[in-house]
């Protein structure tokens, strides 16, 4: 059984009387452990995936398992678990809470799973240690760079030990530089064993995770674009590793 | 997210925006302090009330007055035999539910002239009674000693007088720099020589007291060090009449200076002018204690009925309670707390609107960190109690604060309006204050709480 499972997912939006399909019978299995990306131009319906799959909105239509539990018909309350047990997020713009600082920041997630002080600090600590941001404990997310922000970030989605770590856009507002390190890490993830989905637009990004699903006017597209996919680039002998600094 | 995480969180929200927390609470300190000020100026002004009530006697007092008899019984005129000392035996005897009677008789002019060490005085609480008057009215000797029954049987020329007395006819303690105090000197009432043996206790309200005993100390310490000036101006002495104040009950203790009590037979004598009438003397009234207050009705039945059996069925007494002033009592202090507490409880809820407005304002400010807290797994339920218990602790710091401002408030309305009645802060009006400003805490952080709580996660994503 395949970590998720989509079934003929639809999302409707009624907008003055016409009807929208953001999403169009899509069926999709993503395995364990699985590293890939959701590729389309804005507008073609990936966000709206994504927060379908990251349990942040309900389908319309059709049914998904997430870890064999069916969550399209789950109440706010019970998505708000999937998300805090077994989903992490790490966004575009970090979304860190700028009043707490860089550990308390982490231990956000751990706070609505009702994890005790002393344990909460200490996976806080681990996750930090995991990327490499152990020295700025006590700094407030306005006194961190982009990139230590977005770590910040990640070992906060890391620090429930989730299933799924789902990252939207997450270099979009770093340098290419930096994004290289953050891209890094989330490969890192993947070969330790966690399922890592990133959704963006950007085919150099695509172009790093062995597995690409392109979305196209709310449904997956049979082939994928190649120059989207950024695997023109591996046709042109380039390896289909990190994006060049260019 | 459990509560005191949810507190603590609360807590550095209000930490962090300080001046706008300040002045939220303002408007929770202010009703506060007001409502429980309030309050304690009703409650000082409730037992100012009582004690005056006491101070004559208390609810337990019933007074048979001599009245002309009724109309409709105008022709049994001759028949009817007025208050006399068979009525008070016969209640003494006769009513159980009647613990002390005393008979009362005061000259038919209301106001009878007394006069000693060359002054004069005029007053209409004089009477010839028995000894147990002065039991029963609350008096306490002071000086001297109260005639007895001894006194009474032969009808001696004895006179006990009340502090306010003394102090129109020897002089108050403050003009001659020491108490007189007049034991074995003779005065006369309506020209009749009489001898005071004894003189009641000073009786003043708690305030008057407080007032006399500062001023008493600002003397000795000027006497101390020979700085003692004597402010008595010279010229004619100007009265400028009783200054009490008619809600602290200072009337109550005013009449109790002012009696003048001899024993009742002394009385009859000055009045009938003879040294031994031979008639039943006629009563003015009489003054009835009942055992108990729960009994009030049964006891007013009995001594209704025996004395309609005395009087053979006219009419020719009434009945004085004090129900009326215990009532007056309780409507005026259940009016002044009714006004009082409803402008506190307005200027309560203008300041509980004052913090559902803050609690909007701070929600939407803080759209996106609603967000974030749902993305990452806050409930409906964790971001709902995270805004309420924000709102009802900026409530309960509002109301701790508005309990120590409200000592404030009542100095400054004492300051500014000086009453007979000393303020008293009960626990009770405290307690009320607080949960009442708890309560609006709660009331206000509800709506932007469920505002917050049924944010879409997404759009507060996006919010910018």
């Amino acid at each position: 059984m395949a970590l998720l499972e989509l079934r003929n997912v639809s999302k409707i939006y009624h907008l003055g009387g016409e009807e929208i399909r953001a999403l169009d019978d899509i069926s999709l299995d993503i395995e364990g452990g699985e590293f890939c990306s959701i590729i389309g131009p804005s507008g073609s319906g990936k966000s709206t995936l994504m927060h379908i799959l990251g349990c942040l909105d309900s389908p319309s239509l059709g049914s998904i398992r997430l870890d064999g539990i069916e969550v399209a018909r789950a109440s706010q309350r019970e998505l708000a678990h999937v998300r805090n047990r077994k989903i992490g997020f790490v966004f575009q713009f970090f979304n860190l809470l700028p009043k707490l600082n860089v550990v308390q920041n982490v231990e956000l997630p751990m706070i609505y799973a009702g994890i005790g002080g002393s344990e909460r600090r200490q996976r806080a600590l681990k996750a930090l240690e995991m990327v490499e941001l152990t020295n700025r404990l006590k700094n407030r997310p306005s006194q961190l760079s982009g990139g230590q922000q977005q770590r910040v970030a990640i070992a906060r989605a890391l620090v429930n030990d989730p299933k799924i770590i789902f990252a939207d856009e997450p270099t979009g507002n770093l340098d290419t530089h930096t994004g290289e390190i953050i891209l890094a890490l989330f490969r890192q993830l993947s070969q330790e064993g966690r399922t890592v989905i990133l959704v963006t637009h950007n085919p150099e990004i695509a172009a790093v995770t062995p597995r690409r699903i392109e979305i196209r006017n709310g449904k997956i597209a049979d082939r994928v674009d190649e120059r989207l996919a950024g695997l023109d680039r591996l046709a042109a002998g380039q390896p289909a590793t990190l994006p060049e600094a260019n | 997210m459990s509560v005191v995480n949810a507190i603590i969180v609360g807590f550095k929200e209000i930490w962090t925006h300080k001046f706008r927390s300040a002045l939220t609470m303002l408007g929770i300190i202010l009703g506060v302090s007001s409502l429980v000020a309030k309050s304690a100026m009703v409650q000082g002004m409730e037992n100012g009330l009582k004690s005056a009530l006491v101070a004559l006697g208390g609810l337990q007092k019933i007074r048979v007055e001599a009245q002309s008899v009724p109309i409709e019984q105008r022709h049994m005129r001759d028949f009817a035999r007025g208050l006399t000392l068979n009525d008070v035996r016969s209640l003494i005897e006769g009513a159980p539910e009647v613990e002390l009677v005393s008979p009362e008789m005061r000259f038919d002019t209301s106001y009878p002239t007394l006069a000693a060490n060359g002054k004069t005085h005029r007053t209409f609480m004089t009477a010839g009674c028995w000894p147990v008057q002065a039991q029963m009215m609350e008096h306490v000797i002071g000086h001297g000693r109260m005639f007895n029954e001894i006194d009474d049987e032969e009808a001696r020329d004895v006179v006990v007088i009340g502090t306010g007395i003394r102090d129109e006819l020897f002089g108050k303690p403050e003009d001659g720099g020491s108490e007189i105090i007049p034991i074995g000197r003779q005065m006369t009432v309506n020209g009749h020589p009489l001898t005071i043996i004894g003189m009641f206790e000073h009786y003043e309200s708690e305030t008057d007291r407080k007032t006399r005993e500062l001023r008493e100390a600002e003397l000795a310490r000027q006497r101390e060090s020979g700085t003692l000036t004597l402010t008595n101006k010279t010229g004619t002495r100007r009265d400028r009449g009783w200054s009490g104040s008619s809600r602290g009950g200072g009337f109550a203790y005013w009449i109790k200076n002012n009696t003048v009590y001899m024993p009742l037979n002394t009385m009859w004598k000055l009045k009938s002018g003879l040294s031994n009438a031979p008639a039943e003397p006629r009563l003015s009234n009489m003054e009835i204690r009942i055992r108990d207050v729960d009994h009030f009705d049964l006891a007013l039945t009995q001594i209704r009925n025996i004395m309609m059996v005395n009087h053979r069925g006219i009419e020719d007494f009434s009945f004085r309670t004090q129900e009326d002033w215990a009532e007056q009592i309780q409507t005026s202090v259940k009016s002044a707390r009714l006004s009082g507490g409803l402008i506190a409880a307005i200027s309560l809820f203008v300041g509980g609107i004052g913090i559902m407005n803050i609690m909007l304002a701070s929600i939407s400010e803080r759209i996106r960190e609603i967000g974030i807290r749902k993305a990452v797994g806050a409930g409906a339920f964790d971001v709902f109690i995270q805004i309420l218990v924000e709102s009802v602790v900026i409530a309960v710091a509002g109301g701790l604060l508005g309990l120590l401002a409200s000592r404030g408030v009542i100095w400054i309305i004492t300051t500014a309006t000086p009453t007979d009645n000393d303020p008293v802060i009960t626990w009770g009006a405290m307690l009320f204050a607080f949960s009442f400003s708890v309560l609006v805490g709660l009331a206000a952080g509800l709506v932007p709480a469920l505002k917050a709580a049924r944010m879409n996660v997404i759009q507060a994503l996006r919010y910018d």
